[in-house]
């Protein structure tokens, strides 16, 4: 599985990344972490709004830094 | 009115406010209010707690009402005009639409290449920072409500006018080239919304922005308190006073390059106003500061070319002293 994660790196952006990757371990879910930081990338992936995350190459949130808890559903197959 | 007077001092002004700290100054504290300590620290502690109390408040409320106002949603809205309506529309929709700068390139590679004119995308990205809900109350609060009423209408103006010379200029041509590739764009599907989301989403809103502006706040009041009381006043009439015409140019310059929050520079746009300076000297100054800054112009030149940009920083610019000079001449019917 690939985890990315969308953003410029602001704070928000380094706080999703910390939660997907607790969302992952505490699911024992191996997963490898990719940081889209450039601006054009982002934008091709529709999101006008970060932090994205990107679950196998599908948006699955913006805008939002999400919680462990609530990453956990969109990363379990 | 006597009671819509009374609302005002005690919500938005919290007049009780500043005599409780008086209070806490001169009796616990045992400085004299006179003094310059004294008067300093009242105000610092007064303004302070006035602008978090309010703050809070504030974002939380813009941040409901925002969540109606995804990014997405207005680049569909916006779709639907064109000309001058599309312009009005963005400027006032960049009012409601939550924005943060570091989400400003990708918002504009999203309606560029969604087909908005690059003109009514910049009146959003004009009043977007710069006519903040929560900016207009704090300002009644502050100044009053006919200066808030007269900063909202010639924001708008300014974003409006500016975003229609850049149409009317047809510079489509002035946007890094990478951007018409994307024009496939996948449109993103927005989750509905329950009561509960909107509320949580205020609430983290509330502790992003207290998180990002507190510092600006503190050093805001702080320059806000010199300026109140240790800066003789002498000296900054002498340099930025009303009847000095190069008063609102210099406020102006030299607030582009700064970045700050407009929260951090109310307290500032006060303390100079209360030392003679006029109103639109202060207003150019806190307009400046907040549409244009060092980092979101660097950031902005990565999508557009160097003339587009030029235009831009022009347009804003002119605008921001022409108001300024406005307010200082007809600043008689504003206080």
């Amino acid at each position: 599985m690939i985890i990315k994660i969308l953003g410029s790196g602001c704070n928000n952006c380094v706080r999703l990344e910390a939660n997907a990757r607790k969302a992952a371990e505490e699911l024992g879910i191996t997963a490898e972490f990719v940081k889209v930081k450039d601006m054009a990338d982002i934008a091709a992936y529709g999101v006008m709004r970060t932090p994205g995350l990107v679950v196998d190459e599908k948006v699955v949130s913006f805008g939002k830094v999400l919680s462990p808890e609530d990453i956990k559903p969109l990363i379990v197959k | 009115m006597a009671f819509f007077s009374f609302l005002n001092n005690t919500f938005l002004k919290m007049t009780w406010l500043n005599e409780l700290v008086g209070k806490l100054v001169s009796d616990v504290f045992n400085i004299s209010l006179e003094s310059q300590l004294g008067a300093s620290l009242q105000f610092f502690i007064y303004d302070v707690i006035k602008i978090f109390i309010l703050l809070s408040v504030l974002i939380f409320t813009v941040s409901y009402i925002q969540s109606y106002f995804p990014p997405e949603r207005t680049r569909k809205i916006l779709g639907r005009y064109k000309g001058f309506t599309a312009n009005l529309l963005g400027a006032l929709l960049g009012t409601v639409t939550p924005f943060c700068s570091c989400s400003s390139i990708p918002l504009f590679i999203g309606f560029t290449s969604a087909g908005l004119p690059i003109g009514v995308t910049f009146s959003f990205l004009i009043s977007s920072p710069l006519v903040d809900l929560a900016s207009v109350i704090l300002l009644a609060s502050i100044f009053n409500w006919r200066i808030a009423l007269a900063y909202v209408v010639v924001g708008v103006f300014l974003a409006v006018i500016s975003g229609t010379i850049i149409s009317k200029l047809k510079m489509e041509d002035q946007v890094a080239s990478f951007i018409y590739k994307n024009s496939g764009m996948p449109e993103l599907e927005l989750e509905e919304l329950t009561f509960r989301d909107r509320i949580e989403t205020s609430i983290a809103g509330v502790k992003e922005i207290v998180q990002k502006v507190w510092l600006y706040v503190l050093i805001g009041v702080g320059i806000g308190a010199l300026i109140h009381n240790v800066i003789p006043e002498s000296f900054i009439t002498a340099v930025l006073g009303v009847d000095k015409w190069y008063s609102v140019p210099l406020a102006t310059l030299v607030g582009v390059p700064m970045y700050a929050d407009i929260f951090g520079t109310l307290p500032i746009a006060e303390a100079l106003v209360s030392k003679g300076v006029g109103i639109g000297t202060a207003l150019s100054f806190m307009m400046a500061v907040t549409a244009l800054s060092l980092p979101s112009i660097v950031m902005l030149k990565k999508v557009v070319k160097n003339k587009l940009l030029a235009v831009f920083i022009g347009l804003v610019v002119t605008g921001i002293i022409i108001i300024g000079l406005l307010f200082n001449q007809f600043a008689f019917y504003l206080i």
